[in-house]
């Protein structure tokens, strides 16, 4: 690792503040970027913790219904916490093992967006609100390609807005080694129709697979993407599986999320 | 390099660190070398110790993330006289180790699970130590030492 600046602020201005230090960087429960740094494939000038703001910490619901879980949140405390959305739990006690969830966080899921990772396919799926420390950004306008989003420079996550669905359920195949997605498909039905959002595949990232949406819109059944062709993202293709390996995943990790939202 | 100050296994441990020194680096050199460094990656668990009462990979935490809390190592978890509390006692009764090198991360897993779920299934156990490998036991004999330590009965549980 090369050597940095580290600070731990307690709020989340003197978090901007720190984070206006040229080449500075922001550390959420560290579960990637430590790994990063360890590899020499980041360079900050200084680190700032986000982990000692009270404020990025906590689930609640917000007036409109939606469940409000702070940008600092352990996937541990989601897993336990976010009852009100048992898939979103499910999800979250599913990431990595205990001690990964017991300090990575959401928010540091949504800002680095790993392609394999789970939490994307939620806030997509969702139609999450990602709110930040200056505005409001739609999921669908979050995410941006492989470890890319919206985010601009010192601009961090505070919480995270999650309309409750009708049914919902998320589905991983995992890649064993690393617990990450190979495919991972979230399918979320709502009063206004079904979204469903795919980890883990393609080479851009998450994405919502819109015949499938279509599709279930009018039969939420496992049977109503059957005869659907597979989506035709470019997908990943690694020592873990082909391109058409994911893409014939999609489909089926996709029919497994319908039968078990019910 | 920042000084900080770390309550460990119930002793205030001070020290200067710098901004990228690890946890586990910091315990090491404060002379407590129980907790291990395996793959450095985050993915072994021979480093996992409990902060505040947590269990978390010491290898992927910042020291200085630690600043103020209590942590729990291997070298606490003995009884007070000296003798090897139950987990400990579990892992030698059932051959729960062999070389012994993940050991030190597999008895603070077993700390966490036991202290969230008293009575895990096998299953349970087994999806616990996801994140602890072991490349000695084929981990049989560690989920049975674990199921004995929070008091099952493993007599019908043959030694594969």
């Amino acid at each position: 690792m090369y050597a940095f600046d580290f600070e731990r602020p307690a709020t989340i201005d003197d978090a901007l503040k720190a984070l206006g230090a040229e080449d500075a960087q922001a550390l959420g429960g560290g579960q990637t970027l430590i790994p990063t740094l360890k590899s020499r494939l980041a360079s900050p000038s200084k680190l700032v913790s986000l982990t000692a703001i009270p404020e990025l910490k906590g689930i609640s619901t917000g007036d409109d219904g939606t469940l409000c879980i702070g940008a600092a949140t352990t996937h541990a405390e989601v897993a336990a916490g976010a009852g009100a959305y048992p898939a979103l739990a499910a999800l979250a006690g599913n990431i990595g093992d205990p001690a990964v969830r017991n300090r990575g966080t959401i928010g540091g899921s949504l800002a680095n967006n790993d392609p394999s990772a789970c939490y994307p396919a939620a806030a997509l799926a969702s139609g999450a609100t990602i709110v930040t420390n200056s505005r409001r950004i739609p999921a669908d306008e979050f995410f941006d390609g492989m470890f890319t989003t919206a985010l601009e420079e010192g601009e961090i996550i505070v919480e995270v807005h999650f309309p409750i669905p009708q049914a919902a359920n998320y589905q991983k195949f995992e890649q064993p080694a690393s617990r990450f997605a190979l495919v991972g498909v979230f399918v979320a039905r709502y009063p206004d129709g079904v979204r469903v959002a795919v980890t883990g595949a393609a080479e851009d990232g998450v994405f919502r697979w819109a015949e499938a949406e279509a599709a279930l819109a009018s039969d939420f059944s496992a049977g109503a993407i059957a005869g659907l062709d597979v989506p035709g993202n470019a997908m990943i293709g690694d020592l873990h599986g082909s391109p058409e390996y994911r893409a014939h995943l999609v489909k089926v990790m996709t029919g497994r999320a319908v039968k078990a939202a019910g | 390099m920042n000084e900080i100050t770390i309550k460990v296994n119930g002793k205030s441990v001070s020290g200067p660190v710098e901004g990228r020194t690890l946890l586990v680096d910091f315990l090491r050199g404060a002379g407590l070398t129980g907790t291990h460094v395996g793959c450095d990656t985050s993915q072994c668990g021979a480093c996992v110790v409990h902060v505040d009462g947590k269990a978390v990979k010491s290898c992927s935490i910042f020291a200085a993330e630690a600043e103020g809390a209590e942590v729990a190592t291997i070298e606490g978890q003995a009884n007070p006289d000296g003798s090897l509390n139950a987990i400990q006692q579990a892992f030698q009764d059932h051959h729960g180790l062999q070389c012994g090198f993940c050991t030190p991360g597999m008895v603070m897993s077993a700390a966490a699970l036991l202290k969230e779920n008293p009575r895990p299934s096998e299953h349970e156990i087994r999806e616990y130590l996801e994140g602890n490998i072991c490349r000695c036991t084929g981990y049989h004999n560690i989920v049975k030492a674990i199921l004995a330590a929070s008091g099952q009965d493993v007599s019908a549980i043959a030694a594969e």
